[in-house]
């Protein structure tokens, strides 16, 4: 258990006099299926943000497969293996569902934009790889019917699954999914919790995700982290999780006895 | 619920699939029939079919586009606010102006096969001053670049009118290139072939890029940056790209004003010139490359025609963009284009949501 895909050792984040992280550690390995939990503002988005670079730890390290990428842009943290999806879905809008997974694309692209202009052979073959991939993964995802249509349009399941659908053109070592079950009605969350299950059998993907939905949480983690005030107060299998008194106390309240 | 089908730019354009050398076949060919219209056309003029009025219309018509469409690949593609346009046209005149009176004589006196006043030199001449003043402007273009890492929308709009300015204030301020007096006696080299190639450049460039997967990163940027980013896209780079690349055009169309106009001054591109591009590229609908080029060649027609009105033209620009506003704020064409394969054929689709 040592975390040898991504390891976060004594991450702070501090946002002024706020500790938005404070010392966390937090380990992934290669083939599991992790969840990180904590009340509202306990700060697991916060984590999730400094894996992928969008802030720089304050304190700490972050190693994935072997690199240390604290404070790295995201792109190149992204390139290196780590994908995303965000809480409040963020699609481009405008754009066709095929271009949106176009996009996800390119950092895997070899020609230049130059040879893009040109219309170089070597482009035109490359543009029909990136088309061939990206439709493949919208047919694993059951999302290929849309392939032409405006991402806003989708009914609101199909445009997670299509967050996730693009996380993974990148071609991810690990998935974040920050509450990909959010808004969902229980049908749909069955289907995700398969689908999840899916994601790291089929495609060799490690996920760690953030979920409020204990049914989802309980039902398809295997570890769980637990976060309260940027502190991480428990982690374990779901059942010690449920049954954790520190971690119950988060949830529920302060005990009577403190006030 | 069913999502409405939209056809969608990822369908091949039938040019992309053409081979390499039937792609280069239509270059060059597109080359040869621009060189053999701008003889016509000076033929045309010559005796006496076409008045000098007319051609200066229609040069005029392929700057504006040139830079209508290079605003476009800023404002509408990469969604990076500018108006500071102007600035970087004064860069591209000047550059290829001082240029030129510099390079003119010295070819006129040591080589005179091509000087200036020879045709092929003075088809030379412009072609490196036009080089050098769209390198000059790109230049620029990192300079402007740079600050659109860290501002987007109305405080990027501030910076880049700001960068309009100071280049119109340090071009007042240098007696080398004439100060507020300007520069006189710029070679008219500026003709129909290199206006047609600015002009198809830049729109070419324009097409070829958006309908790749390279292209949609700029729109990606410019939709929502964060995801972007997420998705392995190195914004920083594509905004600094996306200036580079318009500021090039807009160097070239400044050269070829130069050259047109023969006299340039500083005032000449003050901050109501950005504006007029601006105007161009939202009135066409952003984003929209047909659009830019179509508001680019009525914009510049129209005031020629309403030429007894001229004084009104501004007043004209103001209603125009209310009624655009009010009746479809999306632009003449949204974020359509138009081709000439497949007439009408939708490539892209319209920017506007679903109404409600």
């Amino acid at each position: 258990m040592s975390g040898d895909l991504l390891a976060l050792r004594q991450c702070s984040v501090q946002f002024g006099g706020l500790k938005a992280v404070d010392r966390v550690d937090l380990e992934v390995n290669r083939g599991d299926l992790v969840g990180l939990i904590g009340p509202n503002g306990a700060g697991k988005t916060t984590v999730f943000n400094i894996i992928t670079g969008v802030y720089a730890p304050t304190a700490g390290e972050i190693s994935f497969q072997g690199h240390s990428i604290g404070g790295w842009p995201t792109h190149r943290i992204t390139k290196l293996g780590i994908a995303r999806t965000f809480q409040n879905i963020r699609l481009f809008p405008t754009l066709s569902v095929m271009e949106n997974m176009r996009v996800a694309r390119l950092l895997r692209a070899r020609s230049s934009l130059t040879s893009a202009v040109l219309r170089a052979p070597g482009f035109l073959r490359e543009e029909r790889e990136i088309d061939a991939h990206a439709r493949r993964l919208l047919r694993v995802l059951g999302l290929e019917r849309y392939a032409g249509v405006r991402a806003t349009s989708l009914p609101y399941g199909e445009r997670r699954r299509l967050e996730i659908a693009r996380a993974l053109a990148t071609e991810p070592q690990l998935l974040l999914l920050d509450e990909p079950a959010a808004g969902m009605n229980p049908h749909e969350k069955g289907q995700l919790m398969q689908l999840i299950r899916r994601l790291r059998d089929e495609f060799g993907v490690s996920i760690l995700l953030i979920e409020h939905d204990m049914r989802v949480v309980m039902g398809i983690c295997e570890r769980i982290t637990v976060l309260d005030y940027g502190e991480v107060i428990a982690v374990g299998a779901p059942e010690e999780i449920r049954t954790n008194p520190k971690v119950i106390e988060a949830y529920l309240g302060e005990s009577s006895e403190e006030g | 619920m069913a999502p409405k089908v939209v056809t969608s730019s990822l369908i091949p354009h039938p040019s992309s699939l053409k081979s390499p050398v039937s792609r280069l076949a239509t270059a060059i060919g597109t080359i040869l029939l621009l060189a053999v219209l701008n003889e016509l056309l000076a033929r045309v003029v010559a005796a006496g079919n076409l008045s000098g009025y007319s051609l200066r219309v229609l040069l005029n018509v392929g700057i504006a586009i040139t830079m209508a469409a290079s605003l476009n690949l800023i404002n509408g593609i990469a969604g990076q606010f500018s108006l500071g346009h102007a600035g970087f046209m004064a860069v591209g005149a000047y550059t290829s102006a001082v240029l030129t009176l510099a390079l003119g004589p010295r070819l006129a006196a040591g080589l005179p096969a091509l000087g200036p006043d020879t045709p092929a030199g003075g088809m030379l001449l412009l072609g490196v001053a036009m080089a050098a003043g769209g390198a000059a402007a790109a230049v620029a273009g990192v300079a402007v670049g740079l600050p659109s890492l860290r501002l987007r929308g109305d405080y990027l709009a501030i910076v880049t009118l700001g960068f309009g300015q100071i280049i119109v204030a340090i071009l007042l301020n240098i007696p080398a290139v004439g100060a507020a007096q300007g520069l006189t006696g710029i070679p008219a080299l500026t003709n129909f072939f290199w206006v047609a190639v600015a002009a198809v450049g830049v729109i070419a460039l324009s097409r070829n890029l958006v309908q790749s997967t390279h292209g949609l990163a700029f729109l990606a940027v410019r939709e929502d940056e964060v995801a972007a980013e997420a998705l392995g896209v190195d914004t920083t780079r594509t905004k600094v790209l996306a200036f580079v690349i318009g500021a090039f055009f807009a160097g070239v169309g400044g050269a070829l004003f130069a050259h047109l106009q023969q006299f340039i001054q500083p005032r000449d591109f003050d901050f109501m010139l950005s504006i007029q591009f601006v105007v161009m590229v939202v009135l066409g609908g952003t984003g929209s490359i047909t659009g830019a080029t179509l508001a680019a060649i009525v914009l510049t027609v129209l005031p020629e025609v309403l030429r007894p009105v001229k004084e009104y033209r501004l007043i004209l620009y103001s209603f125009l963009l209310i009624v655009m506003m009010l009746t479809r704020p999306q632009g003449i064409f949204g974020s359509r284009e138009i081709s000439l394969w497949g007439l009408f054929q939708r490539r892209r689709k319209e920017i506007e949501a679903p109404l409600g």
